[in-house]
């Protein structure tokens, strides 16, 4: 059977599933639309959760992010985890006793203001809409490269599954099919991880055998990493090479980000208490930890495995010829990747054969003049494609190949379908019934949801089709906008019994035009090309603090910013005194559930 | 000890768990991950050094124990305060 009919085989039946699962979980009340009737199990919704989370960015980016960089973006590992510590304990317990559907409907309520809901329904609204571009964009180039359909046919293929289960399930139908992805993506990402330990290390977990020891040379596999590194000028990968300061913070934005992302915040609300709103948190990192604990696994070794298929008789031996590689069946997937776009290599200075260095080094510079090389000839390798390319780097059969195409598609799909879900809650509950229509009836309101769903879908597919050319830099807004607008006011609803409805929106407002109009100042007006007022480089960032990492700043102005004004106006009323005293405590929650 | 005393006892125990608990948080990460790595790179962990093993495995096994240790302690004081479910 040919690798095509595999892929196909393997994407058609998790998509079966996919719709099977959507019939089975329909949606008949809006609190099943809205949060599953709140009767989901605190180990389905970590699984769940897990899938919600991780999106293409973590399946398919991460690993090349951290292979091509090494010690230095750890930070995604424990930014992007150590979120969890922080919804588990300041956020989820209390905001599941609140008993209500969405983000913005505790910050207005809390908040006793409606300006407030509406501040928050927009910075969810261009949150999740800037993460839903990726994703979308995600699904397009899984198919276009695994089932050589055209981009666009994917993306409709992919946008009919979730209309499907999104649409009639809401947030049951959802939370169902994100339990089914997150096993086919687990599945998919580990399959191969587990592989290619074992052909390095011999050891077959992957979180044991980066440090374990390189069987072909006998030294540790890192160790060996950074020699051949080095013998090709490149950075050592284990060594720490950048700004500290900006490396903390950073981290500190993914972590608040993270705790402050509404699509994952609402994951809790599904479950029947606030006892498992706390466990649910946990099981959601350990089914998270699964795939964050072999990713630097993933990127070590696929780095080492590049530069061995480059030079295969050692960095100081003959490199690989481009006959080789346009003959030998190893070598097909340089030229399947070629076709793409994402990978290309130029044969700059004619000899026949590929050369591979930092072409910056001063060393290789040295050494590239007396060999007669006229610069590096791996001209691009898109960071996007390590973890798809992985299994073909390898080596490996052809039905894990397969199931790395479904896992790929179900990370970017189940994360779709969460922010989606987000987006139509906030039109469908916070904009038409708390807003424009507080009348509408339960059945209108269903209806309401479902037709913003599939608006959002259509957006959302849209985008895809036409993705702006700053898709890549919007996830810095996305992060930025929850981590210092959305999980502040959040966090002082609930710890604070001074915050006032003046404060939030003040500190909201603040931490969020700081941190849009940093990013902007680097990035371009609204991303415009060429708009921006300093270049996007480390000398040029506020105390070398890079756009990405402006969100805890942006945080901290906004606590402060909250603490001042409050203390300068109206105290807060005793009735939401009494409402914050009530979520503290989690006796009572199995009665919020019918409101 | 009546219901409001109760609550506010309540309240503190579980503001003291959280501030320990993030204590670590901050300590395995920014810390060890990061901030004091060099002074921990007299310990070799498998070619590298454990600031290293800390920033891509050690701090996401101790977020994990966090929350399960939190949840735990927090269902046994849910339950010394009555404020528990079911």
């Amino acid at each position: 059977m040919d690798q095509q009919t595999l892929n196909f085989i393997f994407v058609g039946a998790t998509f079966a599933l996919y719709i099977g699962i959507a019939f089975w979980a329909r949606a008949a009340t809006t609190g099943e639309f809205y949060a599953a009737g709140r009767g989901v199990h605190p180990i389905t919704n970590g699984m769940a959760t897990a899938a919600d989370w991780m999106s293409a960015a973590s399946f398919i980016s991460m690993a090349g992010l951290i292979a091509f960089v090494g010690y230095d973006n750890s930070s995604f590992l424990m930014g992007w985890t150590g979120g969890y510590v922080l919804l588990a304990m300041l956020l989820a317990p209390y905001l599941r006793k609140f008993g209500k559907y969405t983000v913005p409907e505790f910050v207005g309520d809390r908040f006793y203001s409606t300006t407030a809901r509406m501040v928050a329904v927009i910075c969810l609204i261009v949150a999740s809409v800037t993460y839903v571009i990726g994703q979308m964009t995600g699904v397009g180039v899984t198919f276009a490269r695994f089932l050589e359909v055209d981009s666009a046919t994917g993306l409709y293929i992919g946008a009919v599954v979730v209309f499907f289960y999104a649409v009639l399930g809401g947030m049951k139908g959802i939370t169902y099919t994100q339990v089914a992805q997150y096993v086919v993506l687990i599945t998919a990402y580990t399959i191969p991880a587990i592989f290619i330990s074992l052909e390095l290390t011999g050891n077959f977990l992957p979180q044991m055998g980066l440090f374990g020891t390189h069987q072909a040379s006998g030294t540790p596999l890192l160790v060996r990493l950074d020699q051949v590194l080095a013998d090709i000028g490149f950075a050592s990968y284990t060594g720490h090479h950048t700004n500290t300061l900006n490396m903390v913070l950073f981290t500190l934005s993914l972590m608040i980000g993270t705790a402050g992302l509404p699509h994952v915040i609402v994951r809790f609300f599904t479950v029947p208490k606030v006892a498992d709103a706390r466990w649910s948190a946990g099981w959601a990192l350990v089914f998270i930890a699964l795939l964050y604990t072999v990713a630097p696994a993933v990127g070590a070794m696929a780095r080492l495995n590049i530069v061995d298929t480059i030079y295969p008789n050692g960095v100081q031996g003959e490199s690989l010829s481009y006959e080789d590689m346009k003959s030998k069946p190893e070598y097909a997937w340089m030229v399947n990747w070629e076709k793409t776009g994402l990978l290309k290599f130029e044969d700059k200075n004619g000899d026949g054969k590929i050369q591979y260095y930092n072409e910056k080094s001063d060393k290789m510079t040295a050494l590239a003049a007396e060999k007669g090389w006229q610069g590096n000839e791996l001209v691009k390798f898109d960071r996007d494609i390590l973890v798809l390319a992985n299994p073909e780097i390898a080596n490996l059969p052809g039905w894990v190949i397969a199931i790395v195409a479904a896992g790929g598609l179900a990370a970017a799909l189940s994360t779709a379908a969460g922010l989606l879900l987000a987006i139509s809650s906030a039109i469908s509950h916070d904009l038409i019934k708390g807003a424009i229509n507080p009348n509408i009836s339960e059945k209108g309101e269903l209806l309401a949801a479902r037709i913003s769903m599939a608006v959002a879908i259509a957006v959302a597919t849209w985008l895809g089709l036409n993705p702006p050319g700053f898709a890549a830099q919007t996830v810095a807004l996305a992060f930025g906008i929850a981590a210092a607008s959305i999980f502040p006011a959040l966090m002082m609803g609930i710890f604070s019994t001074r915050i006032n409805n003046s404060g939030a929106i003040a500190g909201m407002l603040s931490g969020l035009i700081f941190t849009v109009v940093y990013i902007f100042i680097f990035k371009g007006w609204f991303f415009i090309p060429g708009t921006n007022w300093l270049p996007d480089t480390a000398d040029n960032w506020l105390f070398g603090i890079s756009p990405l990492s402006i969100g805890s700043v942006g945080a901290g102005i906004n606590f402060l910013v909250a603490y001042f004004v409050s203390r300068a106006t109206a105290d807060v009323p005793e009735e939401i005194r009494e409402l914050v005293e009530s979520i503290r405590i989690p006796r009572g929650a199995g009665q919020a559930t019918d409101h | 000890m009546n219901d409001k005393e109760s609550g506010l006892a309540y309240w503190r125990s579980n503001i003291a768990y959280v501030k320990v608990s993030l204590v670590i948080w901050a300590l395995v990460s920014f810390g060890f991950g990061i901030l004091l790595r060099p002074m921990l790179s007299v310990i070799p962990v498998g070619g590298t050094d454990l600031g290293f093993w800390f920033a891509q495995q050690g701090s996401i096994l101790v977020f994990l124990a966090l929350i399960f240790v939190y949840a735990t302690m927090m269902n046994t004081l849910d339950r010394k305060h009555g404020v528990h479910e079911d």
